[in-house]
């Protein structure tokens, strides 16, 4: 009986790990969420660079503060669009008309954009984008082709084009991959240190309280492992009566 | 109590005014009667193992999906354009709101996790034969009804996989002929899944189907408590009792059981919030990624499932090409369960004294639910439709061989069944012929054909294999 148990247990433990072993080919963003300073230059990055089209609805800047160590000071010198208040959520100042009309749609909400794709998917299509002339933009993305976003991070970057795949001589298929056609403002390790900072921020966003529940999930279970302890005692004590 | 003397001290004091008002109470209500009848001393076989600690455990989750309900309820909005957001706002604006949808989302998954083993346990002890048939009934009327609680709960996040899965699920009502069309569109007051579907489905998931499922769950302890406890030997502890009544295998189930079970509730609360607090999501698996993109009726997403309980009867439905006959099946996997006290009839309960080969026919059925399961996770391919429709064969048989094994059977009788079901399996292949992956159909001929070559041709010839074992007449714990 001791054997089923143990197989069905092993076969519960295994399901999700069959599950789940696919990989699409994206680039691991090394997400590290105590990493404040990375979160704070994301913010800054997506109020920059995203917020002009894309909004983070269910962000809230007096929430971001707290996080983030801001105050409320930096806060509005740093993030806040004027005329926001510190209770409002980050979004974006583009109207949905206009910008259905400027790209085809509108430009999806990325406050859950890392749980619903995923950060590797943030990170690899940040540094995706690259010259297609039969784009309506100018760029293309591998990650999302026919993305209807322009790259608006190429000043940092600097454009790049898409080397299609080859057949070696080895007979190995050789992947297709990017060169560089202009030189950007920042050097590739530095440009990638900004798309995983958006990367990072863009973690954070989807789900805030991470930065918590983990501190309180050991409390919980140390407390449950104390409890166990006293709790097991009590019982060998009571059934010590049936002998 | 019987001395004259004034009260000492102030515990005497309480002690004294709580038996007045037990007292009182008993005059006017039966509480002690119900107390001593139902806990204290209701007596459970002392050999329950660990698979005995999942009833309670589900009982527990009950408490735990209805309390962390009402609190949701408390802040989340049914309406199509507002309830994708109110989630949001409980898992990022409530106080300890993330920590209560998490209960509850986690809660739901592992509810059937638990339940999934309860049942197992039913299955491997025979705890489904007479008299408990009823019990057994009641608890699978509790499943069908936690399923369409956990289907209906699922459309209410309002994400992409929410609005999808329920599209699709709806859908199969389709099916059925003549009325199919008319109902699923009564089913959804729509057209198609809309607000007014997300309102009703909000109704039935915190009303109509709770309400149900607590009268369930009242009767299946009614007919537990009036049968009394199964036990891992199947031993019928009533049949041997002292000169007071008293089973001699019986235990109080105050304080041993719930003694017990506290320490088992603990283990498992441990296991609860390490997901709770370290993966909420289980990669995946109890939070869908898809889910955490609001509903769009325009945007159909790559591909669609349901959450990983239902994968077993999802896999069994995409097996069959055929949508009726996929639906059909689909049904008739969940109906067979509540047949199961009729199909088997062997008069040995526990699968610890029936033979090896039904040891191995449960073992094989529950990995075979456990790789349906697997399957209905996969994005829909032809290798695994071929793959799940063998699987779901399986789980078709593991009934029949069940029924064959209820008595002893001639050799002629298991070569003849054999042949008529793998008959049966090839009839199907038949019909179901595609030139294109016609080597693997016959590849994976062998999977049903190896199952029935064990499980009925090999005691055909060696029936010692199935010969069940003296049942001890009392249970063998220390």
């Amino acid at each position: 009986m001791k054997k089923i148990g143990i197989i069905s247990i092993l076969i519960l433990a295994l399901a999700p790990a069959l599950a789940l072993a696919q990989d699409e080919g994206l680039q691991k963003a090394d997400i590290n969420l105590t990493n404040t300073a990375s979160l704070q230059r994301g913010a800054k990055y997506f109020v920059n660079y995203c917020m002009g089209c894309h909004s983070a609805q269910y962000v809230r800047y007096n929430r971001l503060g707290d996080d983030l160590g801001l105050n409320e000071a930096q806060l509005e010198n740093y993030l806040m669009p004027g005329g926001s208040k510190i209770s409002d959520t980050m979004v974006s100042a583009m109207p949905a008309a206009d910008s259905e009309k400027w790209f085809g749609r509108t430009p999806p909400d990325l406050s859950l954009e890392a749980r619903s794709r995923g950060p590797d998917w943030i990170y690899s299509y940040l540094k995706s984008f690259y010259v297609d002339d039969h784009s309506a933009t100018g760029a293309n993305n591998t990650v999302l082709p026919n993305a209807a976003m322009p790259n608006v991070l190429w000043e940092m970057q600097g454009l790049q084009k898409l080397v299609p795949g080859e057949q070696g001589a080895e007979g190995e298929k050789q992947p297709a991959h990017f060169e560089p056609l202009t030189q950007g403002k920042l050097t590739p390790a530095q440009y990638d240190q900004v798309a995983l900072d958006l990367t990072n921020f863009l973690t954070y966003t989807a789900e805030p309280i991470q930065l918590e529940r983990r501190d309180l999930g050991l409390k919980v279970i140390g407390f449950l492992i104390v409890f166990f302890l006293f709790a097991y005692l009590l019982k060998r004590e009571i059934w010590k009566r049936l002998h | 109590m019987a001395n004259e003397t004034e009260p000492r001290d102030l515990i005497d004091v309480l002690g004294g005014w709580l038996a007045g008002l037990r007292d009182w109470i008993d005059e006017r209500f039966p509480m002690t009667e119900f107390w001593e009848k139902h806990v204290s001393q209701y007596y459970a076989p002392k050999n329950f193992n660990a698979w005995y600690f999942f009833g309670s455990i589900a009982l527990l989750m009950l408490v735990n999906q209805i309390v962390t309900g009402i609190f949701l309820a408390m802040n989340y909005k049914p309406d199509a354009n507002q309830a994708f957001a109110s989630v949001e706002y409980i898992m990022r604006d409530v106080n300890w709101g993330w920590l209560i949808r998490y209960m509850h989302s986690v809660g739901s998954s592992m509810f059937f996790v638990v339940v999934y083993l309860h049942m197992f346990r039913g299955v491997m002890y025979g705890s489904y034969k007479k008299p408990r048939e009823l019990l057994w009934i009641f608890g699978a009327l509790i499943y069908v009804g936690l399923m369409a609680e956990a289907f209906m709960g699922y459309l209410l996040p309002w994400g992409q996989m929410s609005y999808w899965g329920a599209q699709v699920i709806i859908s199969l009502f389709g099916a059925i002929p003549w009325v199919g069309e008319g109902l699923a569109q009564w089913i959804r007051g729509d057209f198609n899944i809309s607000d007014i579907t997300l309102n009703r489905f909000f109704a039935l998931h915190v009303a109509a189907v709770p309400l149900v499922l607590i009268g369930l769950v009242l009767f299946h302890l009614v007919a537990l408590h009036e049968v009394g406890s199964n036990n891992p030997d199947g031993v019928e502890i009533k049949k041997k009792k002292d000169a007071n009544g008293i089973p001699l295998d019986g235990i109080p189930f105050h304080p041993y059981y719930t003694m017990k079970d506290i320490v088992g509730v603990i283990v498992f609360a441990a296991i609860f919030s390490a997901i709770i607090f370290f993966a909420p999501g289980m990669h995946g698996l109890f939070l869908e990624p898809a889910n955490f993109e609001p509903a769009n009726a325009l945007k159909t997403p790559d591909d669609i499932h349901p959450l990983w309980y239902f994968g077993p009867y999802y896999a069994i439905l995409r097996s069959i090409p055929d949508k009726l006959t996929g639906v059909a099946a689909m049904g008739a996997a969940i109906f067979l369960l509540f047949l199961l006290p009729w199909i088997d009839k062997h008069p040995v309960k526990s699968l610890r004294y029936r033979g090896v080969l039904y040891r191995y026919l449960v073992i094989v059925f529950g990995l075979t639910f456990a790789v349906l399961g697997f399957i209905g996770m996969q994005a829909a391919s032809p290798t695994w439709a071929q793959i799940g429709q063998r699987c779901a064969e399986l789980y078709f048989l593991f009934f029949v061989v069940s029924w064959v094994y209820s008595r002893p059977r001639t050799t002629g009788f298991m070569t003849i069944t054999f042949v008529v079901l793998m008959g049966l399996v090839s009839i199907f292949d038949w019909i179901g012929w595609d030139p294109a992956e016609g080597s693997f159909k016959l590849t994976t001929w062998l999977i049903p054909g190896l199952y029935c070559a064990v499980f009925l041709l090999l005691p055909a010839f060696f029936s010692k294999l199935n010969e069940p074992e003296t049942v001890p007449e009392r249970v063998t714990s220390k």
